[in-house]
């Protein structure tokens, strides 16, 4: 991979560096992330009491610590705005990463984990805080749904990471991929259950979004796991289904990398 | 900033029509020079279109979870959701485009506008519209259409006055807060973002009845901010159902008055907003 | 694109205003022009601290109409600041100031009436549309009578050579071809003056020539005020007969370019080439020896002042050797650069 620990450690912590800068926008993201958190709180606790106390199997609180983790997540995974491959290559830049002797994948990869990390510390606790202050949070009664908890968002962030990734390489073929990605943009948004726990849609499209598009790993898999949806049986289901689709994302984007870099060579960019 | 005396010294034989002209040429301009990219454009209105298609379809899927929302049916909810997006498709349509202000700003390109004899606010609005918008406003009528169908309304004369007003009305209600929103960037270039809690929050916050939200921000939102009145209201009036909240039925008509209130509030931000600029350089 | 003759301006340049006579006030008028930012600046790791910094420190200046000056200083030194106020887009923290006999803050939309403003870094035009276009535009958005503004852009349409590319959009033009439009832009509703913050940056030898010629021109019919930020001392040399130097936020020279000369001693100098050097260097008069190079093959002679060039060739035709003579103006570089070094030394005594 030509990429060892040392290097990529540094990398991350300068991915880590680079967000920590963008201390007004952060602020601002949080702001508004919570703004939202408040208003999607309000409805579905709307939609638990018109339906009896329960949705689908969501109560009152576990919809709280559903929604506000969730707004918490959006940073930490990214869901959206994710465009630094795309621009190196549009400007060209992007011929010098893959003349170097480390794939780019892993050094994009440190670059977002240190990102992700910088984002858990600022657009996760405070809303969670947020959440924690204002209404009545679920609690895991299982320990071990914390640590499969935070295994689930880590898994998320590399799922998140691929599809991005992937999205961000179409550039090589696409002069104007402002498209693509407001459709990928829109896609990760809806179906990974920002605006609503996929399980409220009707069966079939929940099982067509879980085993066939990588989205509800993203978002809606450790929201899951925290409010310990269905038992421990489902939770590690749910985690062997994020497992699945890393090594999907990461055999993806690297098969396509592969092509981009031979296009760049045969046809010269 | 007084500008006041901009009439006094037109020389005479200026034969290029008035003020408006200006205006609608220079919109007439953004109009062509969009086109101008035309695969994108149609890109563009597929994407926006889908986009608010998806608000509806989140009120669809909630109800098929739930039979009452805040003590309303789904039915009503859909009324409510569609005068709503109507609201927001005609303000954003109009005034969505407020948002580039930060872009004028970091670039300098906002001094430019300032090198001009008409309004800065004005020629922001014009600049940058998007005619793609068009297809969600179009969208939203026909969505309303079939809302109002599927409920039992007993039409008068007073019920089509607030059918026709509130959307209107709404919509200036949402621009208010749009330019409101914009303004912040006078002060902080890098928070944009900070505007779509209440610009876009805004719009989600009148897709669902009041009643469902509580607390110190169901007042801050519903009345602070003047959104009960863009569909909330005018929808009670519409299908003459008691306010759960316990709130009067005329106060569908508010919304005029909650309008103007809104717009001379905004202009009064961005009158600051542009006398700060003007006194810090940016 | 060759300027051919002497343009007969049908309207002109300039809209004189009804009633108002042309010698009657000055076209900027700027008294202790001040502003302050206030900066926070980082002390420590965590902690800022509030600072207030002048950007101008009491400008005074006073500009007829009619004249070509140029508004010089280096980076940071105000000049931008300056300019952003005569032009009303900022706002004075104190002194008195009017341009065209208006106050630019109180009265914006009236003075971009009578103003034109070239920046070198961001765009009047529109981007997408044929220059053509913007041209037709701007007649809207100002107002100016059809006929009027038919002759003018006919007038710089044949000065500024816009033909060959008057319908390509903007966005497609070259630097060149863009500041060109700019120009002709910022004529187009007759203002009385005309601001250019550094309008030759970044351009080609043949556009920088093509705008210097054009604002010569401008220059020599007498009617629009120009006032002309600039890092290019070339175009000083060329175009301007008063020179304000700023730096600091203060005037440091305002004057000719002959007074700047002589105010800092810039010696014309005479450089002589032998064939074979001298054995000892003559003693001239009114001239001093300033170097000896090349093993003593050249010999380079600063002049005092007031001596002509001739009396000191006159003196050196007499000795044998000589292959070549050139005499060097003095270097305005040089003397703007010690001017900068002399402003800052005065500072330091002022405050040490």
């Amino acid at each position: 991979m030509g990429l060892d620990v040392r290097a990529f450690l540094a990398l991350t912590s300068a991915g880590f560096r680079r967000w920590s800068t963008y201390r007004q926008a952060t602020a601002a993201a949080v702001f508004t992330n919570s703004v939202f958190g408040f208003l999607k709180t309000y409805v579905l606790l709307a939609v638990a009491l018109g339906a009896g106390g329960a949705a689908v199997g969501y109560d009152g609180p576990m919809l709280v610590s559903f929604v506000w983790l969730g707004q918490g997540l959006i940073g930490v995974v990214m869901l959206w705005g994710w465009t630094d491959l795309a621009d190196r290559v549009r400007t060209g830049d992007v011929v010098a990463d893959l003349l170097r002797p480390v794939n780019p994948l892993w050094t994009y990869l440190a670059a977002d984990l240190g990102r992700a990390g910088y984002a858990t510390l600022t657009r996760f606790l405070i809303p969670v805080a947020v959440g924690l202050v204002y209404f009545d949070f679920f609690l895991p009664t299982r320990p071990a749904s914390y640590a499969l908890f935070t295994v689930s968002v880590a898994l998320a962030v590399l799922v998140s990471f691929t599809f991005r990734y992937l999205v961000n390489l179409t550039a090589f073929w696409l002069l104007d991929v402002r498209g693509v990605m407001l459709l990928a943009q829109l896609m990760m948004g809806a179906l990974s259950g920002l605006y609503l726990p996929i399980r409220f849609l009707p069966d079939w499209c929940e099982n067509v979004l879980w085993y066939l598009t990588p989205f509800p790993s993203m978002l809606q898999a450790p929201l899951d796991i925290y409010v310990e949806y269905g038992g421990i049986g489902t939770q590690l289901a749910i985690v062997s289904g994020q497992l699945a689709w890393v090594v999907v994302g990461f055999t993806a984007c690297g098969w396509l990398q592969r092509r981009a870099a031979w296009k760049l060579v045969i046809q010269g960019g | 900033m007084a500008d006041a005396s901009r009439g006094a010294d037109i020389p005479a034989g200026a034969d290029s029509g008035g003020v408006l002209s200006a205006y609608t040429r220079l919109l007439v301009a953004q109009i062509r020079s969009q086109t101008q990219y035309r695969l994108s454009f149609l890109a563009d209105v597929v994407s926006t279109c889908l986009m608010s298609l998806l608000d509806i379809v989140a009120v669809l899927v909630l109800f098929r979870v739930t039979p009452a929302l805040g003590g309303f049916s789904g039915r009503q909810v859909l009324v409510m959701a569609a005068m709503a997006l109507l609201a927001f498709s005609l303000s954003d349509l109009l005034v969505g485009n407020v948002e580039r202000l930060r872009f004028y700003i970091r670039t300098g390109l906002f001094d430019v506008v300032l090198l001009r004899p008409l309004s800065a606010l004005g020629q922001l609005l014009v600049i940058d519209f998007a005619p793609r918008r068009t297809g969600r406003v179009v969208q939203a009528l026909v969505i309303l259409a079939v809302a109002l169908f599927l409920v039992d309304i007993d039409w008068s004369v007073a019920r089509v006055a607030i059918l026709v007003v509130t959307p209107l009305a709404g919509s200036l209600i949402f621009a208010s807060i749009f330019v409101a929103g914009a303004t912040v960037a006078f002060w902080w270039v890098e928070s944009g973002e900070l505007a779509n809690a209440f610009t876009y929050g805004g719009r989600d916050f009148t897709t669902y009845p009041v009643s469902v939200y509580s607390g110190w921000f169901r007042r801050l939102f519903a009345y602070g901010l003047g959104f009960a009145f863009v569909a909330y209201y005018p929808a009670l009036f519409l299908l003459d159902v008691p306010d759960p909240l316990g709130a009067p039925i005329w106060l569908g008509w508010g919304t005029p008055v909650v309008a103007l209130l809104a717009m001379t509030v905004a202009a009064c931000v961005w009158r600051t907003g542009v006398r700060h600029y003007r006194s810090t350089g940016s | 694109m060759a300027y051919r003759g002497p343009a007969l301006p049908q309207y002109g340049f300039l809209k004189v205003p009804e009633g108002q006579s042309r010698r009657a006030v000055a076209i900027i008028e700027a008294e202790e022009l001040r502003k302050e930012f206030v900066v926070w600046r980082k002390v420590g790791r965590l902690r800022r601290q509030r600072q207030v910094v002048s950007a101008v420190d009491g400008v005074s200046l006073r500009v007829e109409q009619g004249e070509t000056l140029g508004y010089l200083g280096p980076n940071g030194a105000g000049k931008s600041t300056t300019l952003k106020m005569f032009t009303g887009v900022l706002a004075p923290s104190s002194g008195r100031l009017r341009v065209c006999g208006l106050e630019p803050v109180s009265r914006r939309v009236q003075l971009t009436r009578q103003i034109g403003v070239v920046f070198g870094q961001r765009s009047q035009l529109w981007w997408d549309l044929p220059l053509r276009d913007s041209f037709a535009l701007l007649r809207h958005v100002f107002r100016i009578p059809q006929a009027e503004h038919a002759a003018r852009l006919a007038q710089c349409r044949e000065l500024l050579g816009l033909d060959e590319f008057l319908d390509t959009p903007v966005r497609q033009l070259s630097l060149g071809q863009r500041m060109r439009g700019e120009l002709t832009a910022a004529l187009l509703h007759g203002p009385r003056v005309l601001f250019l913050d550094e309008p030759t940056i970044g351009l080609d030898v043949v556009s920088k020539q093509a705008v210097r010629a054009f604002l010569t021109q401008l220059r020599d019919q007498g009617e629009v005020t120009v006032v002309l930020t600039t890092h290019d001392l070339a175009d000083i040399e060329r175009l301007c007969r008063r020179l304000v130097i700023i730096d600091h936020g203060r005037v440091v020279h305002d004057g000719s370019l002959e007074a700047l000369h002589a105010r800092y001693g810039s010696r014309r100098r005479v450089v002589v080439d032998l064939d074979a050097p001298w054995e000892q260097v003559p003693g001239l008069s009114g001239a001093v020896v300033e170097a000896v190079e090349a093993e003593g093959h050249r010999v380079t002679f600063s002049l005092a002042e007031g001596v002509t060039a001739g009396h000191v060739i006159t003196q050196l035709a007499g000795y044998a050797a000589l292959r070549d003579i050139s005499i060097v103006e003095p270097d305005i570089e040089e003397v703007i650069a010690r001017l900068y070094a002399a402003s800052d030394d005065a500072r330091s005594v002022a405050s040490g």
